[in-house]
């Protein structure tokens, strides 16, 4: 009975992560699948071990045993039942050391593929895990095509993506199950993760190492679409806030370069220069706010301003008390720097 | 049993107020947005805009700093906040880790507008002449208070137990280890001198 709610449960864990956005068992990168692989090679055998074994248990148990007992103890066993013993151990022994040796031998090829360098020219990201967000700096080899976004990150289908994985404070845990294993970000030092993404489509990545506080809030999305939206995308990005095109947008970054905002946060083309928040240049383009915690909508943003510890309680975003008249202005400033 | 009972009902009242009696520090992880207001005048100087020949009877000062006590005193949770904006505010580059260098040092006594939680908060708020930046506005009211407590903790004012440990990064300060070999191998130096 417990068997059979165990085995429910497993189904019904199953069914709700395939289809998901932030499931293994739903890869949608060349490197997750060998993983999701390499998991049903050590699940197949597993099971399969189990049922050698037991089966071996239940059929020594029904065999029948010697009824009769010979009058004067034996001192030595028989010769000859003890080389067919023998016989049945080594084989057995043998047995184990080949289910381990295809358990090496998958996860050393499946590892070595999944760690090794891509043999074409990659995307390279620079990754900084920080209490509780990430930044993600897409790198060229001319330093002004570099840029910085937060939260998000846009890769083209079938083109390698290789991230190198940075921290700011504390150890944070790099997992985008769809596309492959997770690999921790350590202070003082930089870790590596290669993927391929092989299906569009949007992606959910969240951070897998306790971090404080706000951990379970420390999310980004990964959006694999078509080589020419990634262009599209990476071209915006690459572009300085435009100015305000209205009067409100004006009085709006107005506000936010007399309030403490630019204390923290930058905006390229708006003299604000903060780096220990996230860079705003395109927030209005991103889909969610303060890491996954919160879809980009008007009222989200508004709340997240004026009050972001009621939904991250220990945020370092400290509260914004303003105006009805001046949120209203930053609001439509914030909403245009798409 | 019923002489036990009593004993019994005694140790699990003990052990029940000792729980009670256990007090955690309050971590505030959200400042409500009234709690959080800016300052919102920064005095500059002496000088006050005004109407011709009204001269006030007396300056004023803009928030009354004076009357401002430390909400962070002896709380170690504010403390470490206070230290990672002590960082973040770029604190560090004229003060260095409390040691000094193009502003005056934090972690001895001697404090040239006062080292009262109230004095250390009006400084950062309103900056102060040849350097020090007004840091009114682009703070909150909390987040001071937290820098406050730490600026006091560098010198050591508020109890060990609430202040942050020692840093990872290069120290002003050397380490209780380091003091403690020195002294050793000054006292075991093989020509037995002291040196001078």
């Amino acid at each position: 009975m417990i068997r059979r709610l165990g085995a429910v449960a497993f189904a019904v864990l199953a069914a709700a992560c395939g289809g998901a956005p932030q499931s293994p068992l739903n890869p949608a990168g060349a490197e997750a699948r060998e993983v999701l692989t390499l998991g049903a090679i050590y699940t197949a055998l597993a099971v399969l071990t189990y049922v050698l074994v037991n089966t071996v248990l239940v059929l020594g148990l029904r065999r029948r045993r010697r009824t009769v007992l010979p009058e004067v103890p034996e001192v030595a066993p028989a010769e000859e039942d003890e080389r067919r013993l023998g016989r049945k151990v080594r084989n057995a022994a043998i047995v184990t050391a080949l289910i381990l040796a295809v358990y090496v031998g998958a996860t050393w090829a499946v590892e070595a593929h999944v760690t090794s360098s891509p043999s074409t020219r990659p995307i390279t990201i620079q990754v900084t895990g920080r209490q509780w967000w990430w930044e993600m700096r897409y790198q060229d080899s001319v330093p002004s095509q570099t840029f910085i976004t937060a939260n998000e990150l846009h890769v083209p289908v079938g083109r390698p993506v290789v991230m190198l994985l940075q921290s700011e404070d504390v150890i944070h845990s790099f997992w985008v199950p769809a596309l492959n294993g997770k690999k921790d970000l350590v202070p003082g030092k930089t870790n590596r993760v290669v993927f391929t993404p092989r299906e569009a489509g949007t992606f959910r990545g969240q951070c897998a190492e306790f971090c404080g506080f706000q951990h379970a809030h420390m999310a980004f999305d990964v959006v694999v679409e078509s080589q020419d939206a990634y262009d599209a995308w990476v071209a915006a990005q690459r572009t300085p806030a435009p100015p305000p095109d209205d009067s409100l947008a004006a009085r709006g970054q107005q506000v936010f370069l007399s309030k403490a905002c630019p204390t923290c946060h930058a905006i390229q083309g708006a003299r604000a220069f903060g780096s220990r928040g996230p860079d705003l240049t395109h927030v209005a383009s991103r889909q969610s706010l303060a890491a996954g915690t919160l879809p980009n909508t008007r009222g989200h943003l508004a709340g997240w301003i004026v009050d972001p510890g009621r939904q991250k309680p220990g945020t370092r975003m400290p509260p914004n008390p303003m105006s009805g008249e001046e949120l209203e202005a930053l609001l439509a400033y914030l909403e245009g720097l798409k | 049993m019923s002489s036990r009972f009593p004993r019994r009902a005694g140790f699990a009242a003990l052990a029940l107020l000792a729980l009670v009696a256990c007090e955690r520090e309050q971590r505030e992880l959200r400042t409500p947005p009234s709690g959080a207001a800016t300052v919102p005048t920064i005095r500059v100087g002496g000088i006050v805009p005004g109407p011709a020949g009204a001269l006030p009877d007396s300056i004023p000062t803009g928030p009354a700093a004076e009357d401002r006590t430390s909400p962070y005193e002896e709380n170690a949770y504010a403390i470490s906040e206070g230290k990672r904006l002590y960082s973040w505010m770029n604190c560090i580059g004229c003060h260095g880790e409390g040691g000094g260098a193009i502003g005056p040092a934090l972690m001895d006594q001697t404090w040239i507008y006062g080292g009262s939680p109230a004095n250390i908060y009006a400084t950062i708020v309103e900056g102060r002449p040849n350097g020090m930046p007004s840091f009114g506005g682009r703070l909150t009211d909390d987040d001071v208070w937290k820098l406050v407590a730490y600026v006091r903790s560098m010198s050591a004012q508020p109890s060990k137990a609430a202040r942050p440990g020692r840093n990872d990064d290069m120290q002003t300060k050397k380490s209780e280890q380091r003091e403690l070999r020195k002294a050793t191998n000054e006292s075991s130096s093989p020509d037995g001198t002291r040196p001078q």
